[in-house]
């Protein structure tokens, strides 16, 4: 047994419970906290062979803290730690910390506001140089550094007074009570301060191109546009890495992926998975292993109610209720996802089961239209004092289930009177001011609103969040309910999760009601492996599949 | 001679300037850029955005940013790219063996195998093998590249295991023969098009040679046909082929776009697809640059090669 797993396992049944709610997302697919294969197996004693994952996209950036996107985490996870992790329970546990600070341990004070984090002594870098708290305070202070290009500040720019009060010992104030903070700074990787504090320009640093971090794996050597290779650190204070070398590699073709985890090139498919058309044929591949993960994000048809026709709840239900999702979901995504009510992921502590369900009723849809005086007009299409039933639908272009359920809903829609136009986009230009600024209709959209397990949703849901009306954020169906925004502000106040649980409940109660979005299903993750690796778990608390490659070994 | 040069590299200069402008423009113009791809991030605010959009200078004045640039270019600063950092330069540097493997070798095969086909073919015209080359060229020209790529995927990786399903090398080995072994499919399906083209360009160009004065006297004279065909015919239908030659090599080094993402090739093209996807402009910028001044080169090499080769032409 290691150090972490000794250190999780002491915490008593109580406090593990409250760490699960204050996680949030129960047990997906493993009973193990940290990755631990269910069966009885030992890894080897030092690390050997090599394990290369498939990744449809490259990762390019190496700073753990600069701007980045989803694939760039399974790099940076297995190079560097954050304070805590947060395990496929939903738990956080330490990472380089020694515990989670909380307002029973005294890490955090009773009105939120100070927190105190200790931290492990025999942890050192890549280079051999000990970590310390100074290297968590240089971290936290590049991160809002004006002229550091840094990812997201959401949490890190509330906090003040850094103190580093020992080596082993850090405290802060925050300006205000940040619940969310603890599940940010799961995806905080903390940087060596003894590398980075020459550097005149923080952008521009040898580290970014060859990172030295805490991790389980060393950096190795990149090959651009093909590959990365990563090297076990043997002197890793953590489990494992129980594999010499850990490879990624870029397939962008989704055919040739594919062909590549069948030709056995690749012996794991990380991001974008397998896409649902090939599930079945996966099934049958000899000495593979193909597991359904569910995913934090949910798909939806999502709708702005800038746009006169949706500002009509009526609209948006008869909508609703003209939608197929079993049909979709069965004929189109092959049976794969799981429909949902909400964005809340199923398996979150605070997932609300107690949902309408959602039926699908042609007639129904026609009824409420006719009922809220939306009529048939010359043209066929439904108006309503001159505003008629027509929008368009835009996503993604070139990705053929999401057309599909495009035509197949514009054949529904019209045969009760409304007119949607397609009107697809490349991705650049699409999640660009298009989607940033609200100039769509509606779009179909598959997307995460949790942060790590943190249900906080003020960026999607609070009317303060959309730029199109002089807010910040990404509420871009710019809903607006008071309740709605006073139980979201209240909620990142609160720090106890039975409390907060009623808070998200009915956020998404209300949310429900008010259909800004019509909920399709919950995204599923096809994971392909050889079926000699083991100690492969996933994770949907985080966004890769490589979030613990130092538990992963191969069966001798 | 000098004139010619002098004249050249002038027109080439502005050319440049032109072609950057609009390059930089139209760019620019495409609406969403280099953030859009944290547009669905779920932890990333406006303010996130609004904060690297004025850090990366994207809020300026499109005219200010072009300067700004091509500035740097000036003084041979190339400029960073907005997704890993590197200089430009080590960007494409670390792309171009690549490419230059799989394109120099494919281009190597299809002058020669189209150069005979072409030369053949007009010999001997209307016959069985005249006609099999025309239909095989209009069938390689017609079928999508991505398509033979799957194909020979499927058939020779997958069902009959005789080359690797794509990719540059074996991750862990890497030798000479490692690299070969991967570089026979890419290189013949990206060869076939190319066969066909230049076997259809020379078949034109002998016909044409064949059916000169000077041929017909060559055969007077009472030269041999083989001496006729290779030094008068052959010879003279070479000549625009340089020319072909010279645009291609633009090519030979940007790379192909459809063969290298099947094939998983890291190389030229599939960098300037994604660099494209990514809206990484100072990379974008940087291979439309080097594609211009490969094309100039092309150009200008192709016109000193034909001058040498044949003595009608002096450069003025």
């Amino acid at each position: 047994m290691t150090k972490i797993t000794t250190k999780a396992a002491s915490y008593s049944r109580r406090d593990a419970m409250r760490l699960l709610a204050a996680g949030g997302v129960l047990g997906l697919t493993a009973p193990h906290l940290l990755g631990k294969p269910a069966f009885a197996q030992t890894p080897p004693s030092a690390p050997t062979g090599r394990v290369i994952v498939g990744l449809s996209q490259e990762p390019t950036v190496f700073h753990p803290l600069m701007a980045k996107i989803e694939v760039d985490d399974g790099v940076h996870f297995s190079i560097f730690d954050a304070l805590f992790r947060i395990t496929p329970e939903g738990v956080i546990v330490p990472n380089l910390a020694t515990e989670v600070p909380s307002l029973e341990n005294g890490g955090i004070s009773e009105d939120g506001l100070n927190w105190r984090v200790r931290l492990r002594d025999d942890v050192k870098w890549h280079d051999g140089t000990p970590f310390t708290a100074e290297d968590v305070k240089f971290t936290l202070e590049l991160i809002v550094n004006p002229d550091f290009r840094a990812w997201r500040t959401t949490g890190h720019s509330q906090v003040r007074d850094l103190t580093v009060v020992s080596p082993t010992e850090i405290t802060w104030r925050m300006e205000e009570p940040f619940a969310p903070y603890m599940s940010f700074l799961t995806e905080t990787f903390i940087v060596p301060k003894h590398v980075l504090e020459g550097e005149a320009d923080p952008n521009a640093t040898a580290f970014a191109q060859a990172p030295i971090g805490t991790g389980a794996f060393k950096w190795g050597q990149r090959v651009p546009g093909d590959h990365l290779e990563l090297v076990a650190n043997p002197d890793y204070f953590g489990e494992g890495p129980y594999i010499e070398q850990l490879v990624f590699k870029y397939i962008p073709d989704l055919t040739v992926f594919y062909s590549q985890f069948e030709s056995g090139d690749v012996d794991l498919t990380g991001q974008v998975y397998i896409t649902p058309d090939r599930y079945q044929d996966a099934l049958k591949l000899p000495d593979r292993t193909i597991t359904m993960v569910p995913k934090s994000s949910f798909e939806s048809f999502y709708l702005n109610l800038g746009r006169p026709q949706f500002q009509d709840l009526a609209v948006r239900q008869a909508l609703f209720a003209a939608i197929d999702r079993k049909a979709i979901i069965e004929s189109l995504y092959y049976n794969v996802p799981t429909p949902t009510e909400t964005f809340m992921p199923r398996q979150s502590y605070y997932y609300n089961p107690n949902l309408p369900v959602q039926e699908y009723n042609l007639e129904r849809a026609a009824q409420i239209l006719d009922e809220a005086g939306w009529l048939p007009g010359a043209d066929g299409v439904r108006a309503k004092d001159g505003v008629r039933l027509a929008f368009t639908n835009s996503t993604t272009s070139g990705d053929p289930l999401r057309e599909q359920v495009q035509q197949f809903l514009q054949q529904t829609f019209g045969s009760i009177g409304i007119e949607m136009a397609i009107e697809n986009l490349p991705s650049a230009v699409m999640w660009g001011d298009f989607w940033q600024q609200s100039q769509f209709d509606s779009v179909i959209v598959g997307s995460t609103w949790v942060i790590g397990a943190d249900p906080d949703v003020t960026n999607r849901l609070h009317s303060g969040s959309s730029n199109a009306k002089g807010g910040r954020g990404s509420n871009n169906a710019q809903y607006a309910n008071a309740e709605v925004d006073a139980l979201l502000e209240e909620g990142a106040r609160t720090y106890d999760p039975e409390a907060r649980r009623e808070i998200y409940f009915r956020v998404q109660e209300l949310v429900r009601n008010d259909l800004p979005y019509l909920p399709l299903f919950q995204n599923v993750s096809i994971v392909g492996q050889k079926s000699g690796i083991a100690g492969f778990v996933s994770n949907a608390n985080t966004r890769t599949e490589s979030w613990n490659a130092a538990a992963w070994y191969w069966q001798a | 001679m000098r004139s010619f040069l002098i004249n050249r590299l002038s027109q080439s200069l502005v050319l440049l300037v032109i072609v950057s402008i609009i390059g930089f423009g139209v760019l620019n113009l495409i609406p969403g850029g280099p953030l859009a791809q944290y547009g669905l991030d779920p932890g990333m605010t406006q303010d996130d955005m609004a904060r690297l959009t004025e850090q990366l200078g994207l809020n300026r004045p499109i005219w200010v940013q072009y300067f700004e640039w091509a500035g740097g270019l000036l003084q041979g600063d190339w400029g960073h790219s907005f997704r890993d950092g590197a200089p430009v330069l080590n960007v494409i540097g670390r792309h171009i063996v690549a490419t230059l493997l799989l394109m120099g070798s494919s281009t190597a095969v299809a002058i020669a195998i189209g150069t005979w086909i072409g030369i053949r073919g007009a010999t001997h015209r209307y016959s069985v093998f005249d006609y099999t080359a025309t239909i095989g060229a209009m069938v390689a020209l017609s079928i999508p590249t991505f398509w033979f790529g799957l194909i020979g995927i499927y058939v020779f990786s997958l069902r009959l295991s005789w080359f690797p399903a794509g990719n540059m090398y074996t991750i862990g080995d890497g030798s000479v023969l490692d690299v070969l072994h991967h570089l026979v499919m890419p290189s013949i399906v990206l060869a076939l098009v190319h066969i066909a083209i230049w076997s259809r360009y020379m078949r034109s160009a002998t016909l044409e040679a064949i059916n000169q004065d000077f041929v017909k006297t060559a055969r007077a004279k009472g030269l041999s046909e083989r001496r006729v065909l290779i030094k008068h015919v052959v010879g003279n239908a070479l000549l625009p082929m340089i020319t072909l030659a010279g645009m291609q090599l633009p090519s030979v080094l940007t790379g192909a776009l459809v063969t290298e993402t099947v094939f998983t090739w890291p190389g030229m093209g599939r960098l300037f697809l994604d660099s494209l996807g990514y809206s990484d402009y100072p990379v974008v910028m940087g291979l439309l640059m080097f594609s211009a001044i490969l094309v100039i080169l092309g150009n200008l090499i192709a016109d000193f090669i034909i001058a040498i080769v044949d003595p009608r032409i002096r450069l003025a």
